[in-house]
């Protein structure tokens, strides 16, 4: 197993996991190869402090940097996928699905609830890369179109943190069915009056990109985050064209017109709240 | 069951699939026994015969959907370019006459010899073409004509400059403009329906497949090469994944199967063409009166409750 060149800052690079990368522990930067404690990356928002490196962030922390402490409320923890296709690649779906929730702690790959950010009542969808990449099946677009439904009943903004590979082959044609369910979702809120603020995280690709994290009111990014509908190796493989070395980056995409904004973590949950306070809240 | 059986069935199904469907999604008593029936003959299927149907779906002979529009419109005038940028050769939009009737439509095209398949770009489009389907949209929509959309794309287009021109926002923008049209709209799986570039342009009151066309999250041979890291496996991961018309029906996700010629519309295309029309025809006469509103709300509650769920 070779070591990763801990200098490299390719794109390849970059769009691994760190978790997943062969031979690196998941606390050293893939940047700058500074190496920290687990409450040392927690404190800094899970920032490298020497590079800014931005580490994946799971759900449930991403909840607890953005929400005030005590505020945040899970909703529809209850769903569960079904295998209607009974699936089976090298291990049943049924089984990856399993493991992933023994691992994870989560249902499936996106934790919705109602908070508050600094005052402001909203609700939250924040998906997490470490369930299955982040595929979206039917559970996550289900939990993602009720919180566009609560959010258009009650306090009129869903703020969604996206991180993910795209659709989930395992549930087949049904996955690709969820793009159109969350984009359901995001015309009610909008209908209501409602506010879809969208924050791209790494990675955000396929159906998620081509769904509902591209259609909020205003689209924030995180420094150095993969935001595309393809993928640098699909691309590469389809085409042999030479990728620009920030392909798909969120600093790409924003100088294309793409997102509104690229924001460091520790400035995220302060432009949340000003949004907030700018959107207001409808009852 | 003999062969002639199953083809009975078939048949009947493709007429049954015609019914008014509630929402889209619910099966009639008669259709769910015989969606039974079919399933059942399914359960010998080899993954060689599925493959049979990916290959039928991408046969290069099969018709696409200018094939279909110089056989089932008149007075057809091609709309060009997305007003912003380019034309894009990988999608088609126009205006034509469907039995009297003034209908906009919409396809992928994909070109049948190495220079038309180059300057069709293999009936992958770029955001402009996605853009050029917006636009085409909001003019149907603006004079009240119906809407017609034939799927027929490996996938959108993943290239440097499709991304640089928002490819993922043009596919999420396409189906939100879809979603909230006030006018009636079929979308036929004509070729391949490849994932998010299929679905822009398919979030339609009715949604139909070729008996032959197959409709899928990815294509067999990216699905091979990320489960089994081997793209040769493209036929197991199809048998997985179940691309075909008669399990998308079953699941829901398509409201009906337009039948083909015997062997496929590849044999006889002006069948194929007589066919699709008829099918257009039938469900467009059922959606022309219901008002702008009911079009709206169930064409939103369809795909609101696409998916299976179980809870714990």
């Amino acid at each position: 197993m070779s070591t990763p060149d801990r200098i490299d800052v390719s794109i390849e690079h970059k769009r691994t996991d760190p978790a997943q990368r062969d031979g690196a522990h998941p606390n050293t930067c893939p940047d700058c190869g500074s190496h920290y404690r687990d409450e040392e990356l927690a404190e800094h928002l899970r920032v490298c402090p020497q590079c800014g490196h931005h580490y994946p962030v799971r759900a449930p922390e991403r909840v607890a940097q953005l929400a005030d402490p005590g505020t945040f409320e899970e909703e529809d923890a209850d769903l569960r996928s079904a295998d209607p296709l009974e699936f089976f690649d090298l291990k049943p779906y049924v089984e990856r699905l399993a493991q992933a929730e023994i691992d994870t702690g989560l249902g499936d790959a996106i934790l919705t609830g109602r908070a508050a950010i600094d005052g402001h009542l909203c609700r939250i969808a924040a998906m997490d890369f470490s369930f299955m990449g982040g595929s979206m099946g039917s559970v996550v677009g289900e939990r993602f179109a009720r919180a566009c439904e609560r959010a258009a009943e009650d306090h009129g903004t869903l703020v969604s943190v996206s991180a993910s590979g795209g659709a989930r082959m395992q549930e087949g044609i049904l996955a690709l069915m969820q793009l159109p369910k969350t984009v359901a979702g995001v015309s009610e809120l909008h209908e209501a009056g409602g506010t879809l603020i969208s924050v791209l995280a790494h990675p955000t690709t396929g159906g998620v990109t081509a769904s509902f994290a591209s259609l909020g009111d205003v689209i924030l990014a995180e420094p150095g985050a993969l935001t595309s509908f393809a993928g640098p190796r699909v691309v590469a493989q389809t085409t042999r064209e030479k990728l620009p070395d920030d392909f798909g980056l969120a600093e790409s995409n924003y100088r294309f017109g793409h997102v509104d904004a690229v924001v460091p973590r520790g400035e995220l949950r302060s432009t949340l709240a000003r949004l907030l306070r700018l959107f207001g809240t409808r009852r | 069951m003999t062969q002639e059986a199953e083809l009975g069935i078939r048949d009947r199904l493709a007429q049954l699939s015609g019914v008014k469907l509630l929402r889209g999604t619910r099966l009639s008593a008669e259709l769910e026994r015989l969606q039974r029936q079919l399933e059942r003959l399914r359960e010998d299927t080899s993954d060689e015969e599925i493959w049979h149907s990916v290959e039928l779906a991408r046969n290069e002979k099969r018709p696409y959907t200018m094939d279909y529009v110089e056989r089932i419109l008149d007075d057809w005038f091609e709309l060009h370019g997305d007003r912003a940028r380019m034309d894009d050769t990988a999608m088609v939009a126009g205006l034509g006459k469907l039995d009297g009737r003034t209908v906009a439509l919409i396809g992928h095209q994909k070109g049948r010899d190495l220079k038309t398949r180059v300057y069709r770009n293999y009936g992958m489009a770029y955001p402009e073409g996605y853009r050029k389907a917006m636009r085409t949209m909001e003019l149907a929509e603006r004079h009240g004509f119906p809407l017609v959309t034939l799927v027929d794309t490996p996938g959108a287009y993943p290239g440097v400059a499709a991304e640089q021109h928002g490819q993922g926002g043009a596919i999420a923008r396409s189906q939100a403009v879809m979603l909230g049209l006030g006018i009636p709209t079929v979308a036929v799986v004509i070729g391949e329906g490849g994932s998010g570039g299929a679905i822009a342009i398919a979030v339609a009151d009715r949604v139909l497949m070729q008996e032959n066309a197959i409709y899928s999250v990815i294509s067999p041979e990216g699905c091979a090469s990320i489960l089994w890291r081997d793209a040769a496996q493209a036929k197991k991961a199809a048998s997985a994944f179940k691309p075909d018309a008669a399990h998308c029906l079953e699941l829901g996700v398509i409201d009906g199967i337009v039948p083909e010629p015997e062997g496929g519309a590849h044999v006889d295309h002006d069948l194929a063409a007589t066919l699709m029309r008829e099918a257009l025809a039938a469900h467009l006469d059922e959606l022309v009166d219901v008002p702008t509103d009911e079009l709206r709300r169930a064409r939103r509650a369809k795909f609101r409750s696409m998916g299976v769920l179980a809870n714990v």
